[in-house]
Order: structure tokens, then sequence, then C-alpha cells
């Protein structure tokens, strides 16, 4: 086994972990007091203890791996469970009434949910190599589908709606990237989508007809065709009720996503705020730390949730596409490796990684500009905190094993 | 192991890809949305976040005399105001900067109040501080999120109480007022307006335009930066107006009240013939410099509830019999109809009185009589039974027509206060006479009341003295005013020939000059007037004196009003003091000289002294002096 690392994903690594910090010495510089004063520092500590963690996981066989996925999940799961009986804390965020962080005797440990993430993608893996052949039957996919919604649950109890859509796009990268039809992909979406389209009744309508079709069409299992449509409706009906039963937080994200003006003051001040910061950047920005949304103190959370506003208004719409072009590179990178693993497993895992941060880039980035509703997830490298710094350094660890395993097996040529 | 088969990995990995791509385009056609195709409207909102317009007061324009002295100016002050995001936050702010300074309670409601205007500007706290208060403030900014002090300018009147019925007051601009935008045109909430006297009549044109700057302010309301003064509007100064006031006349008239009338209620008004008005005055005054930066309560209430009404302008407000000077009008009225000339005799001599009907009314002088009398006697001894006669052969129809030509029942159109001034009252038809319960209580014997000045009639000084300038001047009765004469204000032509005014003005200088003119051999001022005293029923009497100098060219014309418990003789010195104060100048001892005026109405019974010794009338002018 060689020793060469991946070129092209240490430099994109590298980049991106140093625009990060030069995006968080920014953040700091601030007329209104905050907490965003120093936390570059900090960030700097946690990225020499994620280069430990990441040199650890390169070391780590995919094999050993496969073995301890199970033990890896159930401990994810059981210090999940930890937060939601009553260890748990709020962040020092915006949605303070959640219990994300794992509290013990006072001292706040970590967010066992970074844990988690990475341990479901490990045991989703370890489930798709133990079959021969991807399911083929919505039955089938009972088990992965467990897999992830079980952490997804607890962390919707916390309550967290971010990371529970996190557990949600790991689950289809992976089931994807396994060999699941497409088609099987989207009648398991289906009864979200009804969800999501319920606050409308033609539109709902509209997607009941389409969904019938394409039932014809794809032609599953009779008995499962009819679960879909069932749930489908059922989920239609009862979006109204998951409603009622939503906390407060949530359910003014999800009104101030739909119609931001109308929120003005609460949760929809984040959207506009941020959204101001980055339009008001214009094509070159203000320049660096000269961001005057982000010095007053108008853009909330700039140094977590809300630090890529701080890039839009400081460095403009050149500096967004530089960081959104370093993202693509690397998960194109991801891709790639994951295309050419020497093994199902690690090119599973390397995948699931790779879904990980897409939705964490696409959720995160898309909140600034209000395409996406706001969820307390962090954006990799620019985002201030350490379990997610170390849940990225330890995945990435893997990704730079899994290129070396595949260069080392002669796997390269094609 | 199909799925891991090469070809299907690859078709995997381009399906992601594709994806990949798809979802980084919609993020950056977001981004593009934002960031190029509305950036200048989110750069504008930005702005809009974080920068708080800070109004910059225009100082008002000043108010100068005829010659350039300040009657108003301005002197920096500073303004306490606060920025503040919410009602609660302002609220704890005021709380803490009430602890600050000892003594001055900041009246929250207010602030509130005046913030709730105009949320995204500073509030005004305080629109004047001393120096002492600004620095404890700025010492303590720290807790005192969104403070904004300024210097800005302050309203000083040099003269004080001597102005203050003159140039009114100024203060802040009161919600109602804005709601009434014909009032205050452009004024916004906190701005300071005039109120009353010619700061209320010229306010528009004094106001001047506020300014504004920036300040940026984080999204807790501390103020961070100014931003650079470039930015800033200018504010645009009010101009400036030249009064016809003479400034050291009206200090003079002040001073003079202040030693020869302390106490008494009253007022005075100087005016050229031609409506230019040089002093303006009444008795009690308070000081408009009380109003600046917002009067206390205390001082408010004082003023309300002084029995002597210091806030009352007795030179437009307040309607008094005008008495014996009206007998000029009713003298002018016999001459225009062609009923007497100079010379004419009434049918009856004054004996003391004079039988009407069943009734006998009775004249001033009551032992004696005047005797046979012709005009100018009867209006050098203030005759009642020449004017009774003179009133009977007018009859009542032309009493009332002539009187309302002359502008009696109307208000002088003065260019101040227009909404205090009062109407005079006279009667323009019998059916004045007819009250709300239709019944009819006019009598022929009221002829005789009108024709002396008593009965329905009430006039005020300002208008009045105006007759009394169109005497002294062309014959047309004209608006007076202090700065230009109010557009539209009507004129009133009495229709007298010159030589006939000439006769009045002989008569009325004649009052004063009875067997002393030439005196003093040299050049000299001969002074026209009449005194009157008007019976107010269970009051004491009103005493007038109006005259006007010199005889041949009146150049000036002084009207003096003082309540209760005086004679037209007694307040005749004023008139003849500011008569010769403004010929003679600031020559103290010849202004200052005695004034031994031989008026010869009202004062035999009462001061019967002061006839015998009637002397000099004529007022000795020292060489050099120029007529003005």
């Amino acid at each position: 086994m060689g020793r060469d690392l991946d070129r092209p994903l240490f430099l994109v690594t590298l980049a991106l972990a140093i625009f990060g910090i030069v995006v968080l010495y920014s953040a700091g510089q601030t007329d209104a007091p905050s907490n965003a004063t120093g936390v570059w520092t900090r960030q700097l500590v946690w990225l020499g203890v994620g280069l430990v963690a990441a040199a650890t996981s390169y070391r780590i066989s995919f094999r050993l791996l496969e073995w301890i996925a199970p033990w890896a999940y159930g401990l994810g799961l059981g210090l999940l469970l930890l937060t939601v009986v009553g260890f748990g804390s709020g962040g020092e965020g915006s949605a303070a009434s959640t219990s994300s962080w794992l509290t013990i005797g006072g001292v706040r440990l970590g967010q066992p949910v970074e844990l988690a993430k990475i341990a479901t993608i490990l045991m989703l893996a370890r489930w798709f190599t133990a079959r021969r052949e991807p399911p083929t039957s919505l039955r089938g996919l009972i088990p992965p589908v467990t897999i992830a919604a079980v952490p997804a649950l607890l962390v919707l109890a916390q309550p967290d709606l971010g990371s529970a859509i996190v557990f949600a796009g790991i689950l289809f990268a992976t089931l994807f990237w396994a060999g699941v039809a497409p088609s099987l992909l989207l009648l398991l979406a289906s009864p979200v989508i009804s969800l999501f389209l319920a606050w409308s009744t033609a539109l709902w309508s509209a997607w009941m007809v389409v969904l019938f079709i394409l039932l014809l069409l794809w032609r599953p299992f009779i008995l499962e065709a009819i679960g879909i449509y069932v749930v489908n409706s059922v989920m239609g009906v009862a979006a109204m009720l998951v409603w009622e039963k939503m906390a407060p937080h949530q359910r003014g994200r999800i009104l101030s996503f739909l119609n931001p003006e109308e929120y003005r003051t609460g949760s929809a001040y984040q959207a506009i705020q941020s959204k101001v910061a980055i339009g008001s950047g214009g094509w070159f920005g203000t320049g660096f730390t000269q961001g005057t949304q982000k010095r007053s103190g108008y853009i909330p959370e700039h140094w977590t949730d809300f630090v890529f506003a701080v890039v839009g208004e400081e460095f403009g719409f050149v500096g967004v596409m530089l960081a959104l072009g370093l993202f693509i590179a690397l998960l194109f990178i991801l891709v790639r490796i994951a295309q050419r693993a020497a093994d199902p497993y690690a090119s599973i895992v390397v995948f699931g990684v790779a879904g990980l941060i897409f939705t964490h880039v696409f959720e995160n980035v898309g909140m600034t500009i209000s395409l996406m509703p706001i969820t307390g997830i962090p954006l990799p490298f620019f985002s201030y905190g350490g379990s997610f710094l170390l849940l990225m350094a330890l995945s990435l660890g893997l990704a730079f094993r899994a290129a070396n395993e595949a260069r080392s097996a002669g796997y390269v040529e094609n | 192991m199909s799925i891991w088969a090469s070809w299907q990995v690859t078709r995997r990995a381009d399906a992601a890809r594709w994806v990949l791509i798809l979802a980084f385009v919609v993020l950056g056609g977001g981004f593009f949305r934002a960031q190029v195709l509305q950036s200048e409207a989110y750069r504008l909102t930005s702005n809009n976040n974080r920068l708080r317009t800070i109004p910059l007061p225009a100082p008002r324009g000043e108010i100068v005399d005829r010659n350039g002295l300040l009657i108003a100016e301005n002197y920096p002050g500073f303004s306490v105001r606060l920025l503040a995001s919410r009602e609660d936050s302002l609220r704890a702010v005021i709380a803490r900067l009430d602890s600050l300074i000892p003594g001055i309670q900041v009246d929250a409601d207010a602030v509130v109040t005046r913030w709730a205007a105009v949320r995204h500007e500073p509030a005004l706290v305080f629109g004047s501080s001393d120096f002492g208060v600004v620095a404890t403030l700025e010492e303590h900014r720290g807790v005192l999120p969104g403070l904004v002090v300024q210097a800005e300018p302050r309203r000083r009147y040099p003269l004080g109480a001597a102005v203050g019925h003159l140039v009114g007051y100024v203060s802040e601009v009161s919600q109602a007022e804005l709601d009434n935008v014909a009032k205050f045109p452009g004024a916004r909430m906190g701005d300071i307006v005039g109120k009353l006297g010619l700061e209320a009549e010229y306010d528009s044109i004094m106001r001047g335009r506020n300014g504004m700057r920036y300040v940026e302010v984080t999204a807790r309301g501390h103020t961070v930066r100014e931003q650079g003064l470039a930015r800033a509007v200018r504010p645009i100064i009010g101009r400036t107006i030249t009064t016809t006031i003479d400034l050291p006349l009206q200090q003079f008239v002040d001073s003079m009240w202040q030693a020869d009338l302390a106490g008494k209620r009253g007022a005075l008004l100087a005016m050229r013939p031609n409506g230019e008005i040089l002093a303006y005055y009444s008795a009690p005054s308070f000081d408009p410099n009380d109003w600046v930066g917002g009067i206390s309560v205390a001082k408010f209430r004082e003023l309300n509830e002084d029995p002597d009404k210091p806030l009352i302008n007795r030179v437009i407000y307040g309607r008094y019999p005008p008495a014996s000077p009206f007998k000029l009008a009713t003298a002018a009225m016999g001459l225009k109809r062609g009923l007497i000339t100079a010379n004419s005799r009434m049918a009856v001599p004054c004996t003391g009185g004079f039988q009407f009907g069943n009734r006998r009314f009775r004249c001033w002088k009551r032992d004696g009589g005047h005797g046979s009398l012709d005009l100018t006697g009867a209006v050098a001894t203030s005759c009642d039974v020449y004017f009774y006669q003179l009133g009977l052969m007018l009859g009542e129809q032309a009493i009332f027509d002539e009187g309302t030509a002359y502008g009696f029942g109307q208000r002088s159109g003065i260019d101040l206060d227009a909404n205090m001034e009062q109407r005079s009252i006279f009667p323009s038809e019998l059916k004045h006479y007819v009250n709300s319960r239709g019944v009819n209580w006019w009598s022929r014997g009221e002829i005789l009341n009108l024709s002396i000045g008593q009965g329905s009639n009430a006039q005020t000084l300002v208008n009045m003295t105006t007759f009394y300038a169109a005497l002294a001047g062309d014959g047309v009765k004209r608006a007076p005013y202090l700065v230009r004469p109010r557009p539209g204000a009507p004129e009133f032509p009495m229709g007298l020939k010159p030589d006939e005014l000439q006769v009045l003005r002989d008569a009325m200088a004649a009052v004063v000059n009875v067997g002393t003119a030439g005196r003093s051999g040299g050049r000299e001022i001969r002074m026209a007037g009449k005194t009157g005293t008007g019976q107010v029923t269970n009051q004491e009497d009103i005493a007038w004196f109006i005259g006007f100098a010199p005889v041949e060219a009146p150049e000036i014309v002084v009207g003096i009003l003082v309540e209760e418990g005086l004679h037209g003789s007694w307040v005749a010195p004023q008139v003849a003091r500011t008569i010769r104060r403004w010929i003679l100048g600031p020559d103290t001892a010849a202004v200052r000289a005695p004034i031994d005026l031989p008026i010869t109405e009202e004062l035999i019974p009462r001061d019967s002294l002061r006839l015998l010794e009637a002397g000099d009338t004529t007022i000795p002018r020292p060489a050099g002096t120029g007529t003005r």
C-alpha cells in the first residue's frame, strides 16, 4: 500500500480549509460585539485535531471499518438517545430550544449526530455489500431505510430538522450508488413529495395523477403500488396534523421560507438579512473584512449557519463562484474516487460521504439566498464548529484511503 | 456483481455528476440573481438597514429691525436625541439617562410619542441642553445606545420681554399642527416652528429647510461611526426678515413703561402714517426666551394663571370703548357729508349737558359747560354736547355707513397673529340692535352715545391707531404692517379732501397746543392728538391717547391704551416721549425732559392742577438734529 495522497483531493481540501479560515477570521471583525470574535483561532486548533483524525482514519482498513460498523452505529444511536432523554442542551445558535449537544454534568461533549452520520454511512455500506443484488422492491428497501430512519427520527426528536434531512440525503445517495433503480427511489420519496405539496390541494392532486401514471408505467408489485398510493393519500391529508405537531421554530422556518416578507421580524429576519448581505455584495463584494451587514451585526449566526452570507457580502459573486467551484470540484473528486474504488464497500462509503457533503452544502448555501428553508446545519470547512469538522476530517481520511487503495490495486488504468 | 460492472458504475457516476452540475447551476443562478441582477436593490436595503438619518436643523432666519439690529438671533446649543429600534429598549435607555442627570425629569411618554412618529430617526429628548449635561451623557455613552448629541442652533431674543408680543415664541410642532398640512408646510415631527407673533406669521420664510446626516448603527442600535460629511445634506438657512420696527424705540417704550406705568396693563403702538409699525408693545409682557428648548410646566402655569394675563396681546386682542378719540371720526363724517366746516357752530351751546327727549345727556364739563364752540374748539375741549348735536345731524344711517367705510367694524389687517386679532365692533345697520331674541333695543339716544365713542362701539388699539394714521396721512386707512402689508388686506378710503384732513389735524393740534405755540422760539415739534377715557360698566376707566407729530408733516403716530384707573391725560406724556424719542433720537436729556401737556379734557374734575399749570406742549429740538 503506497503512501501517496490523492493530489487533487488534497489540494481542493487544503484550498477549502484556507478559504474557510479566512472567512472565519473576517467573521470576527465586527463593530457590534458578537461571539464570532476569535473563533478563527479556535477553528485552527480544531483543524489541527482534524488533521490527526484524518490521518487516523486514513490508516484504518475498510475491512476493519466494515467489521466495526454495527458497533459504531450502535454507539451513535445510543449517544443520540441520551440527548433525547435529557442529556442534551442547546447550542450557541438560534435554535437554543433544541438539545443537539450531548451534555453530561453541564459539560458539552459534542454533537452525537455527527458520529451518527458517519456511522450510518458505514452501516448502510455494510448492508449493501453483504448482498449480491440491490433490492428491486420497496419491501426490500425496508432494512436500509430503517438504518437511516432510526437516527433521523432521533434527531427529529431533538428537534433538528436539518440533520434529519442529511440522513435522507445519505440514504438516497447510498441507495442510488448501490444500484437501486431510480424509479424505486422516486416511489420511496413520493410520500415526502406529497407532504410538501399538501399545502396546495391543486398541486397535490396533480401529483397524485402523475404518481398513478408512473405506477402503471413502472409496474411494481401490485400490493406495493396500492401501498404507495395509500401512503401518499394519507401524507397529503396528514400534512396538517404534522404541522400541528411541529415545534414553533420549525413551523416559523417553513412559513418564512414560503413567504419571507410576511414574517419579516421572526425567522424570516435571518433569511432577509442574509440575502441583503449577499445581494449587496454585487460582483466583487465589499472587500475582505469590510462587509457592512456583517460588521453591524445584521447577519444572524454569521460565523456558523450563515457564514456563507459573509462570503457573498465580502467577496461578491466572484467569491461565491470560487467557493461553489471548490465544492463541486471536491464532490467530483469524491465521485471519481467512489467510481474507481477497489471494492464496493469503500465505494459506497465514499459516495455516501459525497452525499453527506452535498446535502450540507446545498441546504446551507441554498438557505442563505432563500432557495431552501432555514435549518441549522453547518457548511463544511466554513462554519465554525468542532464536531462537524471532525466528521469531515474522518470522512475525507476515508476518501484518501479509498483513492490510495484503488491506485495500489491497479484499478486506475481505465 | 453486475451493478459493480465498470460500465454500470460509470453510468451512475455520470448521472451523479449531472445531478451535481444541475444543483450547482440552480445555486449559482440564485446568486447571480441576487448579486448581479438585484444587487442595487439589496445595497439600498443594506444601507437603509444600518444608516440612520439625523436631521440637521436649519438655523431660523433672523429677525432684524429697520436698521438691521437683531431682534431675534441664533446661538449654538445642544440637542439630545435617541435612536431606538424598539419601544422597550428606548424606555430602558431613557430611564438610565434620567438617572444620570439629577434634577432633570425626562418625559418618557413624550419621547416615545416622537419616536413612534418617525421610527428610523432619532427621537428628541432635550431640545436644549447645557454643556454640563452633554458632557455627562457623552461620558456614559457606553450604556446609552443610540445616543445622538448634536450642536444645533437655538433661538435667542436679546431684548427678551421687551419684544415678547412682537416676536411671539417658537416651540416644537405638535401632532395636531402636523395633521393640518397647510399650517406648517414641510414641517416634520420634532421641528421647531413659530407659534405666535412674527415667529408664527413669517415661519415659512424663517424656518429654512432641515438637512440631514447619516450615522451607521448596529443591529442593536449602537451608533458606530459618522458617515463622511460629504454625504450629508446641508441645512438651508432660513431667510432673515427685516421688520419696520425701530429697535431702540421699542426698547425705549419698554423701559418707559417699566418706569412710568409699572404694573399697568395696556399697550402702545407706534407707526408711520403709511402703515409701517415702529414699536409694538403690550404690557405685561413675557420673555420669549422661556420657550426656547421647551417651556417648563411651572413657568407656563405662572404665565397662564397671572391675573394680569401677560399672554394677552393687548394691541390686537382686547376691544375697548374708543371714547373721545372717536370724536374725530364723528367730525370726519360731518365734514365729509358737508354738514359742517371748521367754523360751524352747533345750535345749542354747551351748558354742561344736552336735553334729548326726556333725558339729559351730560357733557364731561358739568359746571357751566363750554359755551358755543367751533369744530376746533369742540375737538380741543372734547365737548360732548357739540358731538351729540353733530351725531343727530348725521343721523344713524350716516354714522353706520361712514363708520363701516372707515373700517370701524373690521380688523386692522396687521400682518401679525391674524387669527388672534379681534374684529372691532361697530354697527353697520339698525339690525345690529336686534338681539338674538328679536327684540329691538335701538333708541335714538344711541346716536348720542355713538357720536362720543360710547355705545355699541368697541375698538382695538391697532384699529384706532391706524385710523389716526389715516388722519395724519392721506386719509386712507391701510392695514399696518411689521414686514410687509398683508396681501389682499382691505383699504378704507375716508373720502376726505386734503383741506378737510387739515381741519381735523389743526383741531387735534389745538388739543395739545392751546395758547402755547411758539414759546421756545426756535425749531419745535408741533404735536397733535386726542385723549380719551373710555367708560366700561363695572370696571375702571380705560385711558387712551393717540397722537402724532409733527403736525405740518406727520412722521409718527403713537397710540397708547392703559386699562383701569387712569385718564387719557395721564398717559399722553408717554406718547409725547415716544414721539420725541423717535424724532430727536437717543438724546436722553431732551427726550427725558419734563413733559407738561395742557390736556384740556377730563383733567378738570379730577386733576385741575395740571390744567392750571398748562404750559409747554412744544418740544424744543436741539439744533442740528434733522427731522427724521
